[in-house]
Parts: C-alpha cells; structure tokens; sequence
C-alpha cells in the first residue's frame, strides 16, 4: 500500500498545480485591481504590489451611472431571457415528448435538424436588422440565438419521456384535467431539475453574453455589461495601436488597474454564485454527456 | 378523400392544446434559424440596401469567385481547421488524463474542489478571458514581460504585433478554458465502468498504469469515439469568441489568427463588404454540415444509439 500512497500525494501534487494554474489569471487580476497605477507602471501587474490602492474602485465609482446602467442591462436581459427561454423550451419539449402526439417525429426533425445546418452569421443578422429592424433595441440582446436551442429542447424532452410517469398524465386525463392544467399543474413542478440545469446554462449564457451586444447595439446607453467591457478592452487596443501622442491619458481613457477593477466587477456575481450552483452544473453536464 | 381529412381535422383538434404549445417555441426557430437558412441564398446575390433584400438582383456564383480568388481562402480554411484540429486532440487527451487522475483521488471533497476549481475557466466569458491575457501578455506592464521573463533573462516581447506566438497562445487558452468541462464528460464515463475488472486486475497483479492502458482506455473508446467525430464533423465552426476577443481583435495577428468565423464577421460588420462575407458564410455552413452528415453517419455505422439522429 505503500505505492498507493506516494501514487496519492503525486496525484495531489498535480492538481494543485493544476488548480494553481487555473486560479492564477484571476489572482492576478484581483490584485492587480487592487493596486496602484504607479505601482502597475512601474512593476507591471504583479502578485505582489507595491503599493495598493482603491483608486481604480474610486473612478469606477465616479462613472457609476454607465456601469450602473450596463449592470442593470445585464441584470435585465438575464432574468428576462431566462425565464422566457425556460418557458418557451419547456413548452416546446412537452409535446413532442408525449408518445401520443401526432406529427411527433417530423416536429422533432424539425427542432433538432437546427443543430445540424446553420444559416450563419450573414443572413441572420441581416433577418434580424432589415427584416425585423431589433438593431439598437433590448429585443437584440435577448432574442439572437440565445433564447433557446435544439440542444436544451432535446434535454428536456428525454427528462420529460423518462421521468414524468405516463400513468400520472392519465389519471389527469380520467380527472378530466385539460392539457394546459396539466403541463403547469403536474409536469412542471416535477420539472424542477432539469428547469434548474437549463435555467442556469441559459442565464450563464446571457450574463456571459457580448456577441449581440456586438454586432447589434451601438447605442451606448444599451451596453451589457460584457458589451462594455468588451468596448473597453478593445478600445485601449486601438488606441495603443495608433500609437496616439503623449496625450494618451485622455479623462475617458480607464487607465490599467481600472481596467482589471471592471473586469472583476464583470466576474464577481459569477463567483460569489458559484458554489451555489456547482453542483447542478457538473450533474446537468453529466446527464448531458450521457446521452452523448 | 373526404372521409381522410376529417379524421386529420379530427385528430388535429383534439390535440389542439399540444399544437397551440409547440407555438412559441417554433415560431422562434423559424425566425432564429429557418429563415436565416433560406437566407443563405444572399451569397448568390449583390445586395442593394435601396432594393431590399428579395429585390436585389442575383449574381451567380461571382461573390464566391472574389472570395476563392484572394488569398483570404485558404488562409482562413487553413487556419480554421489547424486551430481546430489540434483542440480537437489535445483537449482529448488532456481532459482523459485529468479524468483518470481525478478518479484517483481518495478523499471525494478534494476531488469535488479540483473539479470546481477546473470547471471555473469554462463560465466566464471569452471579454474576462481577454483581460486576463492582457494581464499576462501587455507589452509594458504584462506579468509575462515584467516578471517571467527577466527571470530567464530574455527581453520583453511585443505578443500583441507578433503572429508567431499566437497558434501556442490560443491552444493554451483554449485548453485552459474547457478542460474542467471535458473532464467532467469524461469522469461520468469512467465511473461507469464496473470495479470489477479493476479488481480481478489488481489480483492478477497488474500494476495501476497496466490496469489504465488495458481497461480504462479500451472501455473509454466508444466514449472518445463518438465525442470526437461529433467535434470534427464541427471542424468547421471555430469559437469566435477565443479568436476575436483574446488577439483583441490586432490587425497584425491576422495571419495566424483569422479563422472563417472572423473573418466573416470582419467582412460583414468592419467592412460591410456582404458579397465576401455571405459567400464565406454560405461555404462554411456548406462545408460544415457535410461534415456533420458525415461524422455521424460514421458514428451512426459504429454504434447506432450515440449517433444523434
């Protein structure tokens, strides 16, 4: 046995390192939030500052009505497109999970066959400016792609067919229960799980999302919190890039630790969840891997 | 006649409650994917905002001559499925390494922790993902330019204006950012293989890396199989976000970074150039549902239930 233990601390050993590894970006990202301008200047982003500061907290602060706004976006699109994504998928999955519905295979086809062949970037951003004029609207975030998708359709139909009884649908059926009262009244609350495993996948999706933002929005006043972000990082890019004259350091212009002090404003309500919804994560990912 | 679309209405009426809730959700599919599909057709076309869409006048395949004819093509093709190849593997066999040495962990809360702590990369999103890299790689106060490497004594490199280094930069991020996902598709897979094997194996005196090689992988096959021709018939479809956001976007990158998915937003939305960026679309969708029909038709011959239809 003893093998077994030196094969043990060896196999600790790695996953610390792992775990080191993988925590390290965002180590240094607090940190370097946390310290001075000066001290990034002189000594780059460093584990160890030289001196700490709450000066990139304090110009956040001062520019809170666009990162309020953008907070509240983000709030706003996730609480809104999770809900309604959650529903519209749920609704979607009953049917075609009811061994008795008719049509039931060609109305899958139908669902799934979008996961397959994808129309692209050109013509559906095009539908969506010129067809349907969502462009610089709260629609444009919450609508594009992420509202729902075959992939969630197909999980929840399979939790439907195996873990919804068709004896109790039936004995609604004898009860003289209509459909409707029996999707909200029966199936739903025995939902539960997989509603929590989609409902999180969906609003991990929107909090994350920068993409609509991106391509839709270019009014200021409907940045998501990643749209900003995002505007930022790529902002100060462009700017090193032309390489502007001395005059860099405009009054809008966030200087390096503001930077790293919004990106953690953008990564703690993540964080702080976390440990919350972990669990359900990693169990609706390994029902999602089991049925390939 | 008569008699067989009366039972049709019949039978639609009854179930009328179901078909009134398949509404929303195909309503959305059709405006989120089915039209988009149709709209595929614009590559065939020379768009004309005044026209309209439906009215602008048809071409032919002349947007797909500008697009094959420039050196764009390849280098995007090349890169797209290079980039994607090497994920594919990588990731693979990285993520069943992990898996395996997961499994080995004794004390189950440590095993839970490493888990998390893995899988932490894969919810943030690719705009965090790119400030952390700028964290490390910024030319002036990057942790790279400012500590490691004076350690080594080299010079402070420019990452952002230099191409070379990205191919390493982005599969590092990239295997950074999925593999407590992975892991934890493939953990589920290895905790289903029955103990047994793994003791009669101890008994005949196999040793643990023995026991790995002949039992572990062989029962993991169907698993990797499957996971990997799924992501080659995707082959074809790269993350934008990890190509976009972590070069932030630098021009001089572009030749190893630019991969279809880039490229075709750059055409559309920087240049507003849709003749090229609706054709490179229109070959990726092409090339990229074959590839899937392909794949799974291969999975499909293999093992008929893992395929996906």
């Amino acid at each position: 046995m003893r093998s077994n233990d030196m094969n043990q601390t060896l196999v600790n050993i790695f996953f610390i390192l792992a775990s080191a590894a993988c925590i390290f970006p965002f180590l240094l990202l607090f940190i370097a939030s946390f310290s001075s301008e000066q001290s990034i200047i002189a000594n780059g982003y460093s584990l160890f500052p030289s001196e700490f500061s709450l000066e990139a907290y304090k110009y956040l602060w001062s520019n809170f009505d666009s990162i309020g706004r953008s907070y509240g976006i983000t709030v706003l699109i996730t609480a809104v497109g999770t809900s309604a994504g959650l529903f519209i998928s749920a609704l979607l999955a009953y049917p075609l999970s009811r061994t008795d519905m008719p049509l039931k295979n060609t109305l899958s086809f139908i669902v799934f066959f979008t996961m397959l062949f994808n129309g692209g970037l050109v013509p559906t951003y095009l539908i969506y400016t010129e067809v349907f004029h969502i462009k610089n609207t709260l629609w444009a975030l919450i609508i594009p792609g992420l509202l729902t998708n075959g992939f969630f359709i197909l999980l929840i139909r399979t939790f439907f067919r195996n873990s919804i009884p068709k004896e109790i649908i039936e004995s609604a059926y004898i009860d003289g229960a209509s459909e409707f009262k029996i999707f909200f009244r029966i199936v739903m609350p025995l939902s539960l799980p997989i509603l929590a495993t989609i409902g999180l996948m969906l609003g991990i999706g929107y909090w994350n999302d920068w993409f609509n933002g991106l391509i839709y929005i270019t009014d200021s006043k409907l940045f998501s919190l990643q749209n900003l972000l995002n505007r930022m990082l790529q902002n100060i890019q462009f700017l090193q890039q032309t390489n502007l004259d001395g005059r860099g350091q405009t009054a809008n212009l966030p200087t390096n630790g503001v930077r790293m002090a919004m990106a953690v404003i953008g990564i703690v309500p993540i964080l702080l969840l976390y440990p919350f919804f972990q669990k359900f994560f990693v169990k609706g990912l390994t029902i999602g891997a089991v049925k390939g | 006649m008569a008699h067989t679309w009366r039972k049709v209405w019949k039978t639609f009426w009854r179930y009328k409650a179901l078909f009134l809730m398949l509404v929303p959700g195909m309503v959305y599919l059709f405006i989120n994917n089915y039209m988009p599909m149709f709209g595929l057709t614009i590559a065939f076309k020379d768009i004309n905002y005044a026209k309209g869409i439906w009215r602008s006048d048809w071409i032919g395949l002349k947007n797909f001559e500008f697009l094959f004819i420039s050196k764009d093509a390849w280098r995007i093709t090349r890169n797209t499925i290079l980039y994607n190849g090497v994920f594919i593997v990588l990731n693979t066999v990285m993520a069943i390494g992990v898996a395996i040495l997961l499994n080995e962990v004794r004390k189950k809360f440590l095993a839970r922790f490493y888990q998390s702590v893995l899988l932490l990369p894969y919810l943030i999103s690719m705009v965090i993902v790119g400030y952390l890299v700028l964290a490390l790689l910024n030319l002036e106060n990057g942790f790279m330019n400012k500590v490691i490497l004076p350690a080594f004594g080299i010079d402070p490199i420019s990452w952002y204006t230099k191409p070379e280094y990205w191919p390493y930069i982005l599969t590092i991020v990239n295997l950074w950012k999925n593999i407590g996902y992975l892991c934890i598709i493939y953990l589920a897979a290895i905790v289903g293989i029955d103990p047994e094997y793994y003791e009669a194996a101890t008994i005949d005196g196999a040793t643990k890396w023995q026991q790995i090689r002949s039992i572990t992988v062989p029962l993991l096959m169907p698993t990797i199989i499957i996971l990997t021709l799924l992501a080659i018939g995707r082959i074809f479809y790269a993350d934008f976000g990890l190509f976009y956001q972590v070069p932030l976007n630098s021009g001089p990158l572009q030749p190893t970074t630019d991969v279809i998915d880039t490229y075709v937003y750059r055409a559309l939305i920087t240049l507003g150039d849709i003749g090229m960026s609706s054709a490179a679309g229109f070959y990726q969708s092409l090339v990229g549902f074959v590839l899937v029909l392909v794949s799974n038709l291969i999975v499909r011959l293999k093992d008929k239930d893992q395929a996906l239809f």
